[in-house]
Formats: structure tokens, C-alpha cells, sequence
């Protein structure tokens, strides 16, 4: 009996173990191969170069363009999604009647488990034509469309999140502000989101981890030409469209073409690993205590 | 006008601005499915279920891409659930407050952060390479399980906490053992969260198209995987394959095939946010 409650915690204790073992694999992979390629490719021209065209006859290998890329659609789509998210979890919090809340709640949820490869399709079809019609110097593929439409797809991320740090709030806090004569308005914007303002801040990095991975969307939508630029109205290329577009080609195993995704791949890494550290400490050490 | 009336008409514009909000984003949604539904209803008939690709669009179909999806879902599944369930169980149960846990804990948040694409990275060198697999229904299931491992550890945990302590000591005071307890009482009485959260995170995987592009899942496959270590492709890259093509009637098909991910997804979603209100309603401590 004991034996065998032995055999079952050490199976279960292996299970646990598995992740840290997925971790290690992660970062093995994309150091190896990446140590590879900075042994062909110096680092300094990497992180420089303003340039980058591994698939041509005229090698430049600077992650720049693809980099710029990533941060322009994020920044798009977090324009779009912060005011429209936030404004949302202060109307559910404040002003939403109870059965107006709890329906639209998990109808917000849909905007975020519609699979990726959906809105790129959405983006590309129909947000394009429509902005087209005013902006007509837009191009086919541009950051502006894929970033808009990646913007929807992350405001239930941004109101649940807020929401839940919003109500976080404590009600004498909320009921002080009433009690001096605040609006509503007032109360949200003096008091309750100055209060859940680390948890706020905690939504909005998770977003833009979020958005700096997505993939999909900005491979059917933003186009593949990497571009040092800002200008939205033009094709970009972003990291993980290059990842995309490497996969979908005959690149040869052991090339220094194919390395260049897990270059590619691990300054993705470092970003979104940076981010969620950064969310965690926040969440750490500037959650409010109110007993 | 006053003071307070500014603010009270403040206060009203606002509350105005918050419906705007949370009804554009639906609308947006509304828009798009209905734009879909022209697009593509009318290219969904049994051939198109049925027919291989071609590079013809109108006889063109999703046979391999759903057969493929099929696959990669219940191999992953198969994968993930007991590694997952196994996993949150110790973290929940087991698992004292030391280091180790700590250290998983913050691990597991991490992974659960990580960019799909990169676990795409992950299955071509190890699954891929190492194990030797290429770009075979195994391999792309192994990467898919590992992806949806982080979901199903979060919330089997959090299923597993909402069952009260005194269930627990009122076993253990029948002499059950710790495992005994778990198998018997806790889990039954979790079973509820857990599906919802391996339902959710079935729901995921179905969507998922960059990591298995990474992989070397094809867009073109001729037939139909007959084992796990066939080539293979999925419904998300057979869309993906035929939005990047510029004739329109790829375009018609790629809707059509949306609207049979679409159903999938939400059948799934559905069913999770049915067993979460049902066990939420019947469950009382």
C-alpha cells in the first residue's frame, strides 16, 4: 500500500517536472541554434544591420526591419484595444446592470477564442477594402489592418483583467467617493483606476506579450517585406511572419538560412519572457494591500 | 450650467461611451460572421467535405484537413489531459511550499506565456530531429500537447482547490489514504472544472496553425494519414494555404472552411460554458 502510493506521488511529482523540462527544451533549442548563427553572423551586425535579407543573393542580417515590424502592429493593435478594453471593464464595473454584465461577459470571451488564422482571413478581406475606400494610397498587405483587427482580438484580455482588478477595489473605497458626492465618472477615473492601477498595467503588458507573438493574422495581413518603417499604410514584415515564411519554403536543414529562424526565433523569446517577468513582478510587488 | 451638472452629463456621455465600447467589438464580430456566411455557405455541400485538394478550386476540399485535425486532436489529448491532470494534482495536493513548487508555479505562467510559434521551433528540433519523427501527426500532436499543457494544469488546479477541506478530512477519517482521497472523492467531486478546462484547451489546439507550419505540416497533402507518423495537414493551414492564393475562389473556399473551424470552435466553447455553469449551479458546499 505504502509502495504504491509511493510509485503514484513520484508519477505525479514526474508529470510537474515535465514543464520545467519543456522550458529547458525551449531555451536549449534556441540558444544552440542561435549560437550557431552568431558564430557566421556578428552580433553587432544583427542588432544594426538595418537591413534584413537572408533569403537573398545580397545577405544582410539585420533584425531591425523585423523587429520595427512586431512594434508597429503592437502598437496598432494596443491603440485599438487599451481605450475600447478599459472603457469597457469601467462600464461593466460601474455603470452595467448585474444581467447585463454576466451576458455580455462570456460573449466578450468569443472575440478571444476565435482561432488567429480567422481574423488574418478578416483582415485581409474585409478590414483592407473597407479602410481602402478612405485611405487609398493603402496597400494590399499593411500593419494597419492586421493591427486593428489584432486590437479586437485582445480586448476581452485587457476588460477581463482590468475588470477583475477594478473589483479588486475595495467597496469603502468606491462608497467614500459616492459619499463626497463623486459622479460615477469621477469615481472610476479618481479613485477606482488609480487603485487597480498595477493590475491594469498588468493587462495591458500581458497584451502586448500577446500581440508582439501573434502570428497568424500578421502573416495573412501585414505582408512579408521587412521595412524599418512606421508608416502603416505599407507592407512589414514582423518575427513571426519571417518564422512563417521560412517554414513554408525549401530552406535546407543546417543551412544558415534555417538558423536564422532560431535567431529570429529567440529574440521573440526574450520580449515575451521579458514582458511576463515584468508582469509578474508588478503583480508582486505593487499589488495594494487594503485590509 | 453648474458644476454638478457638467459632471452629471460627464457621467452620462461616459455611460453612453461604455455601451459604444462593448457593443463594437460585437458588432465587429457580427459583421464578420455574416460577411463569412455569404462568402462561403454556398460552397458547403458533402463533395466539399469529401473531396482531396486540387489545384482546381471548385474541386477542392477539406477531406485530408479535417481527418488531419481529427488526428492532431485526439493524439494531443491523449498526450496532454493525463500529463496535465497528473500534473495539477501534485501541484494542488502534493506539492508543499518549498522552493521546487515555486518554482514550477512561476514556470508554468511562463509557458503558458510563450508564443505559440516558438513551440512550433521546439517540435522541429526535438520531436522533429531528435526523435526522429519529420513533420509526421506525432510530432505535430507532441507539439500541441505541450502548448495546451500550461491551460490544463492551471485550471485542473483550480478545480481541485474549489473541493472544501472537509471533504478531504472526512475521507481521511475513514482511513482512506492521501491517493485513495484524491481518486475517490476529490477528483469526482473537481471532474466538472477539469473537463471544462481540457475542453477549453481542445478548443485551442483546433485553431492553432503557426506552430505546426513550423513543424512542417503541409499544405498539400494527396491523402488522408492513415497512422501517427503520417504527413499531415489541419484545417487552419489548408485555409491559411488558400487565403495566401489570389484567385477568388480560393477565397470562397477558404470562407467555407471557416465556417466549419468556426463550428468546431464553438461547439467546444459552448460545451465548456454549459459544464462550468452546470457545475457551478449544481455544486454547493
Amino acid at each position: 500500500m505504502r509502495v504504491q502510493e509511493r510509485i503514484i506521488e513520484g508519477l505525479l511529482w514526474l508529470s510537474a517536472v515535465i514543464t520545467i523540462l519543456v522550458t529547458i527544451g525551449i531555451i536549449w533549442v534556441l540558444l544552440s541554434e542561435s549560437l550557431t548563427f552568431f558564430s557566421e553572423v556578428s552580433v553587432i551586425d544583427f542588432l544594426t544591420d538595418k537591413q534584413w535579407t537572408p533569403l537573398f543573393a545580397d545577405k544582410h542580417f539585420g533584425i531591425l526591419p523585423l523587429v520595427a515590424g512586431t512594434l508597429l502592429t503592437t502598437a496598432i493593435a494596443i491603440a485599438v484595444a487599451l481605450p475600447i478594453g478599459l472603457t469597457i471593464a469601467i462600464y461593466l464595473n460601474t455603470y452595467a446592470p448585474d444581467g447585463f454584465r454576466s451576458a455580455i461577459k462570456p460573449m466578450l470571451e468569443i472575440l478571444a477564442s476565435i482561432p488567429t488564422v480567422v481574423y488574418g482571413f478578416f483582415a485581409l478581406t474585409v478590414v483592407t477594402p473597407f479602410l481602402q475606400s478612405f485611405i487609398p494610397s493603402l496597400a494590399g498587405f499593411n500593419s494597419l489592418s492586421a493591427g486593428m483587427v489584432m486590437g479586437i482580438m485582445i480586448i476581452p484580455m485587457i476588460s477581463s483583467l482590468s475588470e477583475d482588478a477594478i473589483s479588486a477595489v475595495p467597496k469603502s473605497l468606491r462608497e467614500g467617493a459616492y459619499g463626497m458626492g463623486a459622479t460615477r465618472l469621477q469615481t472610476a477615473f479618481g479613485v477606482l483606476v488609480p487603485a487597480a492601477s498595477s493590475g491594469i498595467l498588468v493587462s495591458i503588458i500581458l497584451a502586448i506579450s500577446r500581440a508582439v507573438g501573434e502570428t497568424m493574422i500578421v502573416a495573412i495581413a501585414a505582408g512579408q517585406q521587412p521595412r524599418l518603417t512606421a508608416n502603416p499604410l505599407v507592407p512589414v514584415e514582423t518575427i513571426t511572419t519571417y518564422i512563417v515564411q521560412v517554414s513554408l519554403g525549401d530552406v535546407p536543414h543546417g543551412s544558415l538560412e534555417y538558423r536564422t529562424i532560431f535567431a529570429a526565433g529567440i529574440t521573440l523569446f526574450i520580449f515575451t519572457f521579458a514582458l511576463n517577468n515584468l508582469s509578474f513582478w508588478i503583480r508582486k510587488k505593487y499589488q495594494e494591500k487594503y485590509d | 450650467m453648474t458644476n454638478s451638472e457638467l459632471n452629471r452629463l460627464k457621467d452620462k456621455a461616459f455611460q453612453w461611451f461604455g455601451i459604444f465600447c462593448t457593443l463594437i467589438g460585437l458588432v465587429v464580430l457580427g459583421i464578420f460572421l455574416i460577411n463569412i456566411l455569404i462568402d462561403g455557405l454556398g460552397r458547403i455541400d458533402w463533395e466539399f467535405l469529401n473531396n482531396l485538394p486540387s489545384r482546381r478550386a471548385h474541386r477542392a476540399g477539406i477531406y485530408t484537413a479535417w481527418i488531419g485535425t481529427l488526428w492532431i486532436l485526439t493524439l494531443s489529448s491523449l498526450i496532454a489531459f493525463p500529463l496535465g491532470i497528473a500534473a495539477g494534482v501534485y501541484l494542488e495536493e502534493y506539492g508543499k511550499k518549498n522552493r521546487l513548487s515555486n518554482f514550477l508555479e512561476v514556470n508554468i505562467s511562463n509557458l503558458a506565456g510563450v508564443p505559440s510559434i516558438i513551440y512550433g521551433l521546439l517540435g522541429l528540433e526535438i520531436f522533429g530531429r531528435v526523435f526522429g519523427l519529420g513533420g509526421s501527426l506525432l510530432t505535430g500532436a507532441l507539439t500541441l500537447a505541450l502548448l495546451i499543457l500550461p491551460i490544463i494544469i492551471v485550471t485542473t488546479r483550480e478545480a481541485i482547490k474549489a473541493v472544501p477541506r472537509s471533504i478531504r478530512d472526512a475521507s481521511f477519517a475513514l482511513g482512506a489514504s492521501k491517493w485513495q482521497t484524491i481518486w475517490y472523492q476529490v477528483l469526482p467531486a473537481s471532474f466538472g472544472g477539469v473537463l471544462t478546462g481540457v475542453i477549453l484547451a481542445l478548443s485551442r489546439a483546433v485553431g492553432e496553425a503557426a506552430p505546426l507550419i513550423v513543424i512542417g505540416a503541409l499544405a498539400y497533402v494527396p491523402f488522408a494519414p492513415k497512422s501517427p507518423l503520417d504527413e499531415f495537414t489541419v484545417l487552419p493551414i489548408q485555409i491559411f494555404n488558400w487565403i495566401s492564393r489570389p484567385q477568388a475562389a480560393f477565397a470562397t473556399n477558404a470562407a467555407a472552411a471557416i465556417i466549419i473551424l468556426l463550428i468546431i470552435t464553438f461547439t467546444l466553447n459552448g460545451i465548456a460554458v454549459y459544464l462550468r455553469y452546470r457545475w457551478q449551479k449544481r455544486v454547493k458546499w
